[in-house]
């Protein structure tokens, strides 16, 4: 697994690589992540021209602290081998490896990143990898995937693809994907890897969205996959803890301090135990709510 | 010569036009003599007739000062049939003094220009081919840009004397007793065109639409209509407004506009009884929606909303969130239409709106105003008027007038394509960043130095993050570089009067 730390990703917000006034502004809606799309996004004929483009927007632009990630054409398309050289050459954070079937081919994607790292200059094992789960196959293979590569730092699922390959479609509610969903929620949690939730491309539909966000924030993914920069604000307000959640994390770190302080290898809070996990989900929590906006510049919960 | 904002004034002309160059944005409190027009007395019995011919052959002369409105905009039939027959009389050597020139009066004026029937024009802007015309010195005299407060000024005073006005209206009486809001061709608010029609020598009214006698509500009234002309349509009903009240979805202009209403609401004058302008265009619209939803959250209420008019503007009065409307144009039917019904909508002249020169202007009692940019420099100085390319494209508008609000806010991406809105120097300064407050991006905002509160008050907004204006200016170059300089000869094509009458700058012919 990479070492990511808890970096968060709520929102990775696609972009379609062949355009040019999309990929300068893809910095200014705080997205977590930025995906670079040379694929499906982009048609035969503009291939090279995406490829020029995202390279040197990767060089020139100011993308703030934004994840960036890249989603190369498959493996068996005569795009694939050009377009891992150009981002690993450019830098990028992560490159998506879309329609990953097997553990397999991470690894191949791994000697590909190796080879052009040490081809550029670039250093060995800066490069990130990431896998879109879109077919059957793929989501039997999640664990597999997921733990295939030391440079993974997550998976996404697909669903347009993987309910064509089930032989159904999308529903408002969801059940269709509820097996793959909390398959590859499962083997992202196992690898210590990220997770993020397919596309919700109605954007009529805000009811639909948020209620989806919901659904998906409950199982507990890191994130969702988004087609449109006003979805952003609309998972982050999901994504943002409440009042309480955020004292209590508040109560937690002050018990880590206390025992720092102390020197106490033990934290307690309230004359209990804190667990790993709980503190953790403190962490996170106080992460989340800094990167939401809730908290002053003292850590105070901000009124609203 | 240059001037206080830096500019270089061409000396012959500011002798030869008897002008001062722009000092301050401060008018103070000078004594002003207006003028009055003359009165040719009538009891009023024959002032309908048929033909504009007639109309013109009595009362237009070479050398006069001619004078329309722009109210109804793309779909004016008025100007080119009076234009038309006044280039086929062959009058020659006149003054064009219309309120703005729209996009449907570019031929003509192109044609009337041609053969000296217009040697002389004031107006707030001009576009496509006239501002190209114009641009490449096809008027040998400057044309004299002005915004909507000081053509009002300009008029009082008698630096416009307008000898005909033209004036289409949707509805008039047989006396011409005349308003906005009634008939096919409806554009709500006449502002523009009332004070044409108390300081013209000759007024002219033209209407699709003669009312039974008495015609209330009467804008424009009979004791300033000369004549009143029946002709078949007065506009396109379907042109006249933009229609445009569709909220954008354009993520880059709704996160300006957000950005925008997260420094109304956080600024010291988001409080009970505030007071807005936002103008027109899709960010505009946005903006109007976005503090809908804070004024109801924070509970308060705005005393009133000024300028041109949407129909979210009056959307917000039918709400209640807005006590008064104060209407100077309406830019769609909804706004128009709302005029007509809801008696809080008051349809007030361009001297009240922002007449510098006056006993209070509406724009002197401004809270906040969320203006446009061209492009905006490093001193805040901002352009409306001229394109990238250095031609005329644009129009002072009341840009300059309602920059006097207490906190002015100019709305404009970073850069728009491959061009940088944020410059080092404006190519035509037509706003003195003196009276510009804050600008404010997709990347951010900054503060103009000078409002030390507003620094202080905007400092931890979460998600507004604040830069030096060169900083931003360096930002857009980083992103599109440096373009080569723009060339121009040196004729001047133009001047910008600010809006106490001074030059603040001149326009130049480009080179090719």
């Amino acid at each position: 697994m990479a070492d990511n730390g808890e970096r968060l990703r709520r929102t990775m917000m696609f972009v379609p690589g062949n355009n040019p006034a999309m990929v300068k502004d893809a910095g200014i809606y705080g997205a977590d992540s930025i995906m670079f799309d040379l694929e499906d996004a982009v048609s035969m004929a503009e291939k090279d021209a995406a490829r020029d483009l995202v390279y040197e927007a990767l060089q020139t632009q100011d993308y703030g602290n934004a994840e960036l990630v890249v989603r190369v054409n498959g493996s068996d398309t005569p795009y694939y081998a050009n377009d891992v050289k150009a981002m690993v050459k450019a830098g990028v954070d992560v490159i998506r490896l879309p329609k990953t079937e097997d553990a397999g081919m991470i690894e191949d994607l791994e000697k590909d990143v190796l080879a052009a790292e040490k081809q550029f200059g670039r250093e060995e094992g800066s490069t990130h990898l990431m896998a879109a789960i879109e077919s059957a196959k793929g989501v039997l293979n999640a664990p597999e995937i997921a733990a295939a590569s030391d440079r993974m730092i997550g998976i996404a699922l697909s669903a347009e693809d993987y309910t064509t390959d089930m032989k159904t479609h999308r529903y408002p509610d969801g059940a269709e994907l509820e097996f793959a969903r909390n398959m590859v929620l499962h083997a992202a949690r196992a690898a210590g890897i990220a997770a993020f939730d397919t596309v919700f491309t109605n954007m009529d539909d805000p009811e639909g969205f948020y209620r989806e966000t919901r659904y998906i924030h409950q199982l507990g993914f890191d994130g969702k996959s988004l087609v449109n920069p006003r979805q952003i604000a609309m998972v982050n307000k999901v994504y943002e803890p409440t009042e309480k959640e955020i004292e209590n994390a508040k109560n937690v770190i002050n018990a880590i301090e206390e025992a720092r302080r102390k020197g106490s290898g033990v934290i307690s809070m309230n004359g209990q135990m804190v667990d790993r996990p709980v503190v953790m989900r403190a962490q996170r929590v106080m992460k989340l709510a800094k990167a939401s906006n809730l908290l002053d510049e003292e850590g105070n919960y901000i009124e609203k | 010569m240059k001037n206080s904002v830096n500019r270089e004034l061409p000396d012959d002309l500011m002798k030869k036009l008897n002008y001062k160059d722009f000092e301050t944005t401060d008018i103070g409190h000078p004594d002003i003599q207006r003028v009055a027009p003359k009165v040719h007395v009538t009891t009023g019995n024959d002032k309908v007739v048929d033909s504009i011919e007639d109309v013109v052959k009595k009362t237009v002369k070479d050398g006069m000062t001619i004078s329309f409105h722009h109210h109804f905009r793309n779909g004016d039939f008025v100007f080119n049939k009076v234009m038309r027959i006044i280039i086929d009389l062959g009058i020659k050597d006149l003054t064009l003094a219309p309120s703005s020139l729209t996009g449907v009066m570019n031929d003509m004026v192109i044609e009337a220009i041609k053969k000296g029937t217009i040697t002389n024009i004031t107006s707030s802007g001009m576009r496509g081919s006239l501002g190209d015309f114009v641009s490449h010195g096809g008027l040998k005299n400057p044309v004299i840009f002005r915004s909507h407060g000081n053509r009002a000024r300009a008029i009082e005073h008698g630096d416009i004397k307008i000898d005909v006005a033209f004036l289409g209206v949707p509805n008039a009486d047989k006396l011409g007793n005349a308003n906005g809001m009634q008939g096919d061709a409806v554009f709500g608010s006449l502002g523009y065109a009332l004070m044409d029609a108390q300081y013209a020598d000759r007024v002219v009214l033209l209407t699709d639409n003669i009312m039974p006698y008495p015609n209330t509500p009467a804008s424009i009234k009979q004791t300033q209509v000369d004549y009143v002309v029946k002709v078949d349509k007065v506009g396109d009903p379907d042109k006249i407004g933009s229609g445009a009240t569709r909220f954008t979805k354009d993520p880059k202009e709704l996160k300006i506009a957000s950005t925008v209403n997260d420094v109304i609401v956080n600024s010291p004058y988001f409080k009970d009884g505030f007071s807005f302008q936002t103008g027109s265009g899709g960010a505009a619209l946005a903006v109007t929606r976005y503090l809908r939803q804070a004024m109801i959250d924070n509970k308060i209420k705005a005393s009133f909303a000024l300028g041109g008019i949407t129909k979210p503007t009056t959307d917000l009065l039918d709400e209640g969130l807005v006590s008064r409307v104060m209407d100077v144009q309406d830019f769609d039917k909804g706004a128009a239409e709302s005029m007509h019904t809801n008696p809080n909508q008051q349809e007030i002249d361009a001297s009240w709106y922002a007449d510098p020169d006056n006993k209070g202007a509406m724009v002197d009692q401004l809270d906040v105003v969320i203006l446009s940019a061209l492009e905006i420099d490093t001193g805040f100085n901002v352009n409306v008027m001229t394109g990238s390319d250095g031609v005329i494209r644009g129009a002072v508008g009341g840009h300059q007038d309602a920059a006097t609000a207490k906190l002015t806010i100019i709305s404009a991406p970073l850069v728009r394509g491959r061009i940088a809105t944020v410059v080092p120097k404006v190519t035509t300064n037509v706003t003195p960043g003196d009276s510009v407050d804050v600008l404010v991006t997709e990347y951010g905002i900054a503060i103009n130095p000078r409002r030390k509160d507003l620094q202080e008050a905007f400092a931890n907004l979460p998600g507004v993050p604040v830069y030096t204006i060169e900083e931003l200016q360096k930002m857009a170059e980083a992103k599109v570089g440096k373009p080569k300089p723009l060339e121009f000869t040196d004729r001047t094509v133009a001047l910008v009067e600010y809006r106490d009458g001074s030059i603040i700058d001149a326009i130049h012919e480009v080179k090719d």
